[in-house]
């Protein structure tokens, strides 16, 4: 697995711009009344801010060339009427904007939350979590002006623009053509300017999420890295990080800040070849001044829409790389999915079976090779063997976390990959080395283990485990928040908090992958019975080095070398003499 | 904290560079209607045709400045927003790395992340695209004015009394956006740390199937969020469109008045009719103040969420002349030490002398503040009383880079960067370590064999906290990277928890190699303690019991229990085996 490093740049799968630009104004289309009402708004607001110039016409024209001040004040109190009206429409056109894009940024990030929360741990592990925040925080925020502007803008402008282009045709073709004639001209330079600055944003996006993961890593290990006086280092790859963002930016503004003035050239462009034209083949007569003026005026009237509707387009073609970058994950499949129409799985009573399992996490190591087994219900199961042979890979597999690659995994009697994996995992109490806590108090991060339980339940759990003592001699007992991952808890503690956790959901099947390798002797005897009381009769997988926890299993299987090499009781395995007893020598060195 | 201006002050010159070029650019902007009316007025009008090329190639000309100053200042404005948004960051990042630890564990990752990333962000856009926009919007203002003072002062008054209304309607809008803008960058940063720790345990999330329960917390922050955007908005609905009333009333008033004005004989028409094509000029700035004033309140909130990190005050302190130590042997000693955090007690009267060279064990149950004795003689935090000494002299005294140099720490809490092996064997020493260092410590470790067998051996990238490597694997790396720091004093925390007993005992057996280091040996496991010189038994925070392994058996106590727990069994197998 091609892992993606803070400082290496993400590779990006993008379906190109237009798709991308189509599938983000799909979002809008569930608003299309919405917006037609807004547009329908605009219509009329734009349609009062034309009446001022002709109040203003009238009121020189009429009212104060015949000395007319009653006149004068009647059309003022007309004017105020009509400018009040228009304010009300503009709250309100405003409003409805900002609800819809609002609404659309809320939707894009609960979509994209959700589908990451169906992503399987090869996503997770192949890429810094900084840089999954970015797209879920830094990438959605980035869409927001570009959501409203694409209704406010895009459409007016384009109407606009339309119909200028209409009017002047029909008042003068040749002048019309000659006002035009500059726009082959812009389109290529705006096209030439956004695929070198599209290019560039990407790039500026990548780096930006690089020093979001290396924020992120860096504030997490803050404790190593001061620990080893590395903060002149940390500083060092920041600096480094920041001027490459920095110096993203400045590249791609140096394109996308030319967007203006190339539009501002042809604009200039257009109004000389107009003069032209009217002047030189038209000759001073058949221009009258009158068509020429107007026709100023409507060049204004047509090159400023243009021109917003390029600012717009400069808009997009800057946070369309976000947009591109959401839906690159919304476009990733989960590895592990349930398959149409998956049953649940029913309650558990505790037989696994592998037949012919082999796995490997890509296609050059193979983890397990052919391995077949089964557990009776209620058997407790040691793994044992060297870090790295597979013991890990086989809890895995059970609860699904990965798919095997052959043969395959069942759970009393059902192939796990037909049943639901919510059904499933939700029968399974996991626990390993690393143990999450989540900021929430202690109470709150029992009841992860099972969501309706009561106080009492909850505290039963935590005395079963031997958690409850140093629970109660915390000042506010089980209600004391925890820090983030729980620190300030000795791992120890969040070990044993995450046991009462997995107790509470009162697993069938019981997974403990080095559960207890940072409790003392003492304490893990009295988890240990614990565990016993509460779930006697349930299968339980033990991964564990120290030899004192693992002897009471059923059976122990040492896996080595992609599959099981020994299986047997301890004692059974003592008297084999074979690669179980030589790990118990290598203890019985230490006694010795 | 340096001050918002003088991030701005360092680039005096290129914001002087960016102003003359939009002077210039209004300067052609002036220019160009003149050059027109001459068209209109001499070729067409009076029929001067040979004028025309040399006017079209005028307003060509005047083109081609105006792109040329327009793309000058506006690149000017985006590069020096990002070198303050830069130097800014670069600033806050170094600020950050030198608060003390006790911030580190109050503060959620996700909420700093925001604040160096998004804070900052809102910030920078404030410097850039709005710098330019204020200057824009006040050249062109003061413009107008001029213009329209010198038509009539009578009638200047209108706009000159409207411009406070329009300046006070801003700056309230300003102030009641601050604070929402304040919220919206608080729940920022909480929807930051809510998806930030979901990314960060969703081992245990899918473990438990709680997919359906991160989203909808998630939904409900994500759904603030939304409610505190809306509130913005609402804000900025009240007093935009009024800004946008205030100024479209202008030219009309201009009309009556001027028209009364014009009717009292006191202005021409002509007057008027300029009068009013200014007053139409001097809408878009207005307008653009509520913007302004609205992108202002979100830098203004960002900024004071930065204060506030500013202002934090480091709780470990350097002293003003700390002590120097030429060389550090190693000796640690505890004395009487005592140690609470948040009103628990944790550490109760400590007392050890650890020679240079020597190795002390210690061992207790879960939470009887073993890893505490290691935060405080890293002074992550203070002693509450007695007194740590290195070679003799008071921890406090020293300098932290000192101190914390002085130790090698393997830490319980495995945490390995997202880079190569290599590199992380060099944290702390990236210029200075040799490969062969690296590869010895890795050896050291027991830690050679799995990564030769690995495809890219030691320039392997590993992710992010160690993904793709086993416990038993990150804890070797780990354990490789405090070797090859060759400190005088060697942190053991529970080190080989994760790690077979072959392994185990290899990397036991290496450590006796490493003398003159001073060890300090945390475990569970009677084999990893067994060799030291003295070990001691915490239990709820004090001292229990103290001696050496053989000593500590015959007490029959609380290490006794230990070692029966683990060997017992053992011992009693061998036994009737033997027999």
């Amino acid at each position: 697995m091609a892992v993606n490093t803070v400082r290496e740049d993400e590779t990006l799968k993008t379906a190109g711009k237009t798709v991308t630009l189509l599938r983000l104004f799909r979002y809008l289309l569930s608003y299309r009344k919405m917006i037609a009402f807004v547009i329908f708004i605009m219509l009329l607001t734009v349609g009062i801010s034309l009446i001022n110039p002709l109040i203003i016409e009238r009121a020189i024209n009429v009212n104060i060339k015949n000395n007319d001040i009653e006149g004068l004040l009647k059309l003022g109190a007309a004017a105020l009427v009509m400018n009040v009206a228009m304010i009300l429409l503009i709250k309100l056109r405003m409003y409805l904007m900002a609800r819809m894009s609002n609404d659309v940024l809320v939707k894009i990030r609960n979509e994209l939350y959700e589908h990451i929360q169906t992503l399987s741990f090869s996503f997770f592990d192949s890429r810094p979590t900084g840089k999954i925040l970015a797209r879920i925080i830094g990438d959605v925020n980035s869409l927001k002006d570009v959501l409203s502007n694409s209704v406010t803008t895009l459409i007016p402008d384009f109407i606009t623009v339309c119909a200028v282009v209409l009017i002047m045709a029909v008042k003068n073709w040749k002048l019309a053509l000659a006002a035009m004639s500059s726009l082959p001209l812009m389109i290529i330079g705006v096209l030439i300017v956004q695929t070198k600055s599209h290019a560039r944003w990407q790039i500026h996006r990548k780096k930006s999420s690089n020093l979001n993961a290396f924020i992120h890593e860096d504030v997490s290990g803050m404790r190593v890295i001061q620990s080893f006086s590395a903060e002149d280092e940390t500083e060092e790859t920041f600096d480094e990080l920041l001027s490459e963002h920095c110096g993203s930016f400045v590249n791609a503004c140096r394109f996308a800040d030319a967007f203006g003035p190339v539009v501002d050239f042809c604009w200039g462009l257009g109004t000389l070849c107009m003069y032209y034209v009217g002047v030189k083949m038209l000759g001073t007569q058949a221009a009258p001044v009158g068509t020429l003026m107007a026709f100023g005026t409507y060049i204004s009237m047509f090159w400023n829409p243009i021109m917003n509707l390029s600012n717009f387009y400069n808009q997009l073609i800057t946070n369309i790389a976000g947009a591109e970058r959401i839906f690159e994950i919304l476009d990733t499949q989960p590895e592990i999915a349930d398959r149409d129409g998956v049953a649940e799985l029913p309650e558990v009573r505790g037989e696994v079976e592998f037949k012919n399992v082999s796995f490997a996490y890509d296609k050059d190591t193979q983890v397990l090779n052919n391995v077949s087994f089964q557990i009776r219900p209620g058997e407790t199961i040691a793994l044992v063997g060297p870090t790295g042979a597979g013991k890990t890979t086989i809890v895995n597999l059970i609860s699904r976390f990965y798919d095997v690659t052959g043969g395959a995994v069942y759970i009393d009697g059902h192939d796990i990959r037909e049943v639901s994996i919510e059904s499933l995992r939700q029968q399974m109490g996991i626990m390993t080395q690393e143990n999450f806590l989540f900021s929430g108090t202690i109470k709150d991060n029992i009841r992860y283990g099972r969501l309706d339980a009561t106080d009492e339940e909850i505290m039963e759990a935590a005395k079963m485990v031997n958690a409850h003592e140093f629970i109660m001699k915390m000042e506010k007992g089980y209600d004391t928040e925890l820090k983030e991952r729980g620190a300030g808890l000795s791992i120890g503690q969040r070990q044993l908090l995450a046991f009462a956790r997995t107790m509470l959901s009162m697993p069938k099947i019981l997974i403990l992958d080095e559960a207890t390798s940072s409790i003392d002797t003492h304490t893990e005897r009295l988890v240990q019975k614990g565990i016993d009381a509460l779930l006697a009769g349930r299968t339980s997988f033990v991964i564990a080095h120290r030899l004192s926890t693992i002897q009471k299993a059923d059976r122990i299987f040492v896996i080595d070398k992609g599959g099981i090499v020994e299986q047997g009781s301890a004692k059974e395995l003592i008297e084999k003499k074979g690669a179980y007893y030589e790990l118990y020598m290598a203890q019985f060195k230490e006694v010795a | 904290m340096k001050k918002l201006s003088s991030y701005i002050l360092h680039y005096w010159y290129a914001y002087l560079f960016a102003i003359v070029c939009l002077l210039l650019q209004v300067g052609l902007d002036m220019l160009a209607p003149q050059v027109t009316r001459r068209i209109v007025d001499d070729v067409i009008g009076e029929g001067a045709v040979d004028l025309l090329m040399p006017l079209l190639l005028t307003i060509f000309l005047i083109g081609v400045g105006r792109c040329v100053f327009g793309y000058t200042k506006e690149f000017t404005f985006d590069y020096v927003g990002a070198k303050i948004g830069m130097n800014m960051r670069r600033n806050l990042f170094r600020h950050i790395q030198k608060l003390s630890i006790n911030y580190f564990d109050n503060t959620n990752t996700g909420e700093l992340m925001s604040r160096v990333k998004d804070d900052i962000d809102n910030i920078w856009s404030a410097v850039g695209f709005i710098g330019m926009l204020i200057l824009e919007v006040i050249f062109h203002t003061v413009i107008v004015i001029y213009c329209m003072l010198h038509i009539s002062v009578k009638l200047a008054v209108m706009p000159l009394v409207m411009m406070p209304f329009v300046a006070l309607l801003a700056i309230l809008m300003e102030k009641k956006l601050d604070k929402v803008y304040e919220e919206i960058s608080d729940e920022n940063a909480k929807l930051n740390t809510v998806a930030q720790e979901n990314l960060a345990g969703v081992r245990t999330v899918k473990a438990f199937a709680r997919e359906r329960h991160e989203i909808t917390k998630f939904l409900s922050h994500n759904k603030r969020y939304y409610e505190l955007n809306m509130r913005q908005s609402k804000v900025f609905i009240r007093y935009q469109p009024l800004v946008q009333f205030i100024t479209r009333l202008l030219p009309i008033f201009v009309i009556i008045y001027g028209g009364y004005l014009k009717i009292q004989g006191e202005i021409s028409l002509g007057e008027l009719a300029a009068f009013t094509e200014y007053a139409n000029n001097i809408i878009w700035p207005m307008e653009m103040l509520g913007w302004l004033s609205n992108s202002f309140a979100s830098a203004v909130a960002s900024n004071k969420k930065l204060k506030k990190i500013y202002n934090e005050k480091t709780m470990i302190t350097e002293k003003e002349d700390p002590v120097v130590l030429p060389e550090v042997s190693g000796r640690v000693t505890f004395d009487h030490v005592s140690f609470g955090l948040d009103g628990k007690e944790i550490l109760k009267d400590i007392s050890f002398d650890l020679p240079a060279g020597r190795t002390i064990g210690i061992m207790g149950a879960t939470g009887s503040g073993k890893s505490s004795i290691i935060t405080l003689l890293q002074r992550f935090y203070d002693v509450g009383e007695g007194e740590i000494r290195l070679d003799g002299v008071p921890i406090r005294d020293l300098t932290l880079r000192q101190l914390r140099k002085s130790i090698s720490p393997v830490m319980q809490d495995v945490f390995l960067f997202s880079d190569t092996i290599n590199s992380n064997v060099k944290l702390g020493k990236r210029a200075s370590t040799h490969n062969d260092l690296v590869r010895r410590a890795l050896e050291r470790a027991q830690a050679k064999d799995f990564i030769e067998n690995m495809e890219e051996q030691y320039e392997t990238q590993i992710g992010e906290r160690g993904v793709g490597l086993s416990g038993g694997q990150k804890q070797r790396i780990s354990m490789a990277r405090a070797f090859a720091k060759k400190s005088p004093i060697l942190v053991l925390d529970d080190s080989t928890s994760a790690l077979d007993m072959e392994t185990e005992h290899q990397i036991q057996e290496n450590l006796l190699g490493f003398e003159g280091t001073t060890k300090i040996v945390i475990a569970h496991r009677i084999s990893a303690v067994r060799h030291a010189d003295e070990i001691i038994v915490l239990q709820d925070g004090g001292i229990a019991e103290r001696g050496t392994h053989e000593e500590l058996l015959e007490i029959k106590g609380l290490y006794y229990d230990t070692y029966m727990a683990q060997y017992g069994e053992t011992l009693a197998q061998l036994n009737v085996q033997g027999a």
